[in-house]
């Protein structure tokens, strides 16, 4: 008998070292035709990684302390040696993090990435948006300036409007009567530890999810489907390493240019990766004219604007604000289309779907400016006079919003759709 | 390829677009401050500017003396000339007001100075310095254009003069110690060093900046080099 000696099968007999790199990277077949956007998930997962390097440095200087954190920010940006490359590098990251996330959705809502099989992928993939969400708001306090205090005061006494409960509860969630020490406290934990913890597990189980079922393509074909009868290779598969791996590479490279670009030369975007009121000190006495969210959190903070308050309560705009996002987990089942990819939808989808990513972008510039800034309606029109112009426009397209996704069975299966071809198309 | 590009196009804009101006409510006119950080003596001269009339109600206990040999003084320039509140050049820009007593004689706290060209932009700076105005009206006789019933009084009226507001129009009414370009000039050198301290790395990222991207672009080339001869056989 041959005796294997090199230290591969050593280890392979301990662990399955080889057969995973077979199964999830050298004999992971993908389709051949990702595009562009595909790009977005792998560098999400660079992102997630970035983020939490550069965060493991940032929390050896920085201080979790009411009295110190807005001072450790400064001392992190200007004594300890290039603080301030790994302070805008976790900045730009969380900004550039929504941007590929949003990219990577919007990818799997035009080919229909959501559908089944995928429908656990897409709810893992939701989940991970709304941790992500929470993360960056709770991270957004830290650096303890009036945005970060204005801004988490406003969305933590979003939860004072819960009926019954509410101003427990957000007493709660603050752990005092005011956002304090206390709450920067908490979350701080949420941040550093809660949450990407959380966010690992998930991205765990999207992988899993998605290694089980195979990647989509912008066909929406089934690649295992039409398989090669002797080796039960998809005949539009190829190794995910090393063509995508490679293919990979430039998507990053160019993604690092963007990413180095803003960091070394417009660190603070003109005031939306970093705003400018929050290079000053938190002061619960004195309040900022103007309170904006970051701008990835701007449309759905246009729809809480948008809804008024029904009763004397500003419940239902934070109950559709929380709609908002929790519509996405129901997508799957919304989506009556016989295809999966946008390619092979008709006209009547492609408008809808328009119409929604308007809505989306409309309502995004909408939410980083005061609602008043187009002045009123006229007095004379009825029912509107008096309303603020730029408040009536994020009504209707906080509709559009949600009729995209509330008409979707009714449209979606009366859009006349395109066959389908067997075999991907390059 | 062209549809690729139009949705990178679509994608990228939002970020070019954006309000540069700081100003909290716009409603007065910024001059533009025409500031230079490669200018190191424009910088110094604003330290000094600083230190001698800006660090005495308000502090900048962010920034350490010693960061000013980032703007080419030596520790020993530093240590002569510079060090009125403190005794090591280690130390950082503290006052010996007390926060307090400021309060009761001003009406606020002179706010803490380091990042405030961060907050407030450099336009903003350069031109509230310089529209300070007579006002019987006002507890210590002096208003602004820029920020309306500020609690600080003109410190720099001698080097000014006196300004008065007439017919929406700033005159001077008593000339200073320094002409208008003189003086233009102080606080032009003054917010230099201002916008310096709130970000001393503005002067080196740029130039690493290059660097990096230069390095990415070799980078890029050749990946997408790589990405081809592996892609040879896909069809």
């Amino acid at each position: 008998m041959k005796r294997k000696t090199n230290l591969m099968t050593w280890v392979d007999e301990r662990l399955p070292v080889s057969s995973f790199i077979k199964n999830h990277l050298t004999q992971y077949y993908a389709p051949k035709n990702f595009n562009f956007l595909y790009f977005f998930g792998a560098l999400a997962i660079v992102l997630f990684a970035l983020q939490i390097l550069t965060g493991i440095f940032l929390t050896m200087h920085y201080k979790p302390d009411a009295l110190y954190a807005f001072a450790s920010v400064e001392y992190i940006m200007r004594d300890v040696s290039f603080g301030w490359v790994i302070r805008y590098m976790h900045s730009t990251g969380a900004s550039l993090f929504f941007v590929v996330i949003y990219m990577h959705m919007f990818r799997a809502i035009i080919y229909g990435s959501y559908k089944q099989p995928r429908e656990l992928l897409w709810i893992f993939g939701v989940l991970m948006f709304l941790l992500l969400m929470a993360e960056a708001f709770f991270g957004y306090l830290l650096p303890w300036g009036q945005m970060s205090y204005w801004g988490a005061l406003v969305i933590v006494n979003l939860f004072a409007t819960v009926p019954f409960i509410g101003p427990d509860l957000a007493e709660w969630v603050r752990g005092d009567y005011l956002v304090s020490d206390a709450t920067l406290n908490r979350f701080f934990a949420f941040h550093v530890i809660a949450l990407p913890l959380a966010l690992a597990g998930l991205i765990f189980l999207h992988l899993a999810a998605l290694h089980s079922v195979g990647s989509n393509n912008p066909d929406g074909i089934e690649i295992k489907q039409t398989k090669d009868k002797k080796t039960g290779i998809p005949l539009d598969g190829i190794p995910f390493h090393p063509y995508y791996t490679v293919k990979d590479l430039i998507g990053l490279t160019v993604f690092l240019i963007v990413f180095t670009a803003i960091i070394f030369f417009m660190p603070e975007v003109g005031g939306y990766f970093l705003e400018h009121n929050n290079f000053v000190p938190a002061n619960p006495l004195v309040t900022p004219a103007h309170i904006a969210p970051v701008w990835y959190f701007t449309p759905f903070y246009s729809i809480l604007r948008a809804v008024p308050p029904i009763f004397n309560s500003q419940f239902p705009g934070v109950a559709a604000m929380g709609a908002a996002v929790l519509i996405l987990f129901i997508l799957p089942w919304l989506d009556k289309s016989k295809v999966k990819s946008i390619r092979y939808k008709g006209t009547l989808y492609k408008k809808w779907l328009a119409a929604f990513v308007l809505s989306f972008l409309i309502l995004g510039y909408l939410g980083t400016v005061p609602s008043n800034i187009w002045g009123q309606i006229p007095s004379f029109i009825p029912l509107l006079g008096g309303l603020d112009l730029a408040t009536f426009v994020a009504r209707i397209f906080t509709i559009i919003y949600f009729a995209f996704f509330v008409l979707m069975p009714f449209y979606s299966k009366k859009d006349k759709t395109k066959p389908v071809p067997k075999r991907v198309t390059s | 390829m062209k549809k690729n590009f139009l949705i990178i196009v679509i994608f990228i804009f939002p970020f070019f677009i954006w309000n540069t101006s700081h100003a909290e409510d716009g409603s007065f006119h910024l001059d533009n401050a025409k500031i230079d950080l490669d200018n190191q003596q424009s910088l110094q001269r604003g330290a000094r500017n600083f230190i001698n009339y800006c660090l005495n109600c308000h502090s900048a206990n962010y920034m350490r003396y010693n960061r000013l040999q980032d703007i080419g003084l030596s520790e020993d320039e530093i240590n002569k000339n510079l060090l009125f509140t403190a005794d090591k050049s280690g130390e950082l820009m503290n006052i010996s007001m007390d926060s307090d007593e400021a309060k009761k004689w001003f009406g606020a706290n002179p706010p803490n100075l380091t990042v405030t060209a961060r907050s407030r932009g450099k336009d903003w700076i350069y031109t509230y310095l310089r529209t300070f105005y007579i006002d019987e009206s006002r507890e210590l006789g002096w208003n602004n254009l820029v920020y309306p019933n500020a609690a600080m009084p003109h410190v720099l009226w001698e080097l000014q003069g006196i300004q008065v507001y007439e017919n929406n129009e700033l005159s001077l009414f008593k000339a200073g110690v320094l002409s208008e370009q003189e003086y233009d000039q102080f606080v032009l050198d003054t917010t230099n060093y201002m916008v310096f301290m709130a970000e001393p790395a503005k002067l080196v990222r740029h130039k690493i900046g290059y660097f990096v991207l230069g390095f990415l672009v070799i980078l890029l080339i050749l990946v997408i080099n790589l990405k081809r001869e592996f892609w040879k056989d896909i069809k």
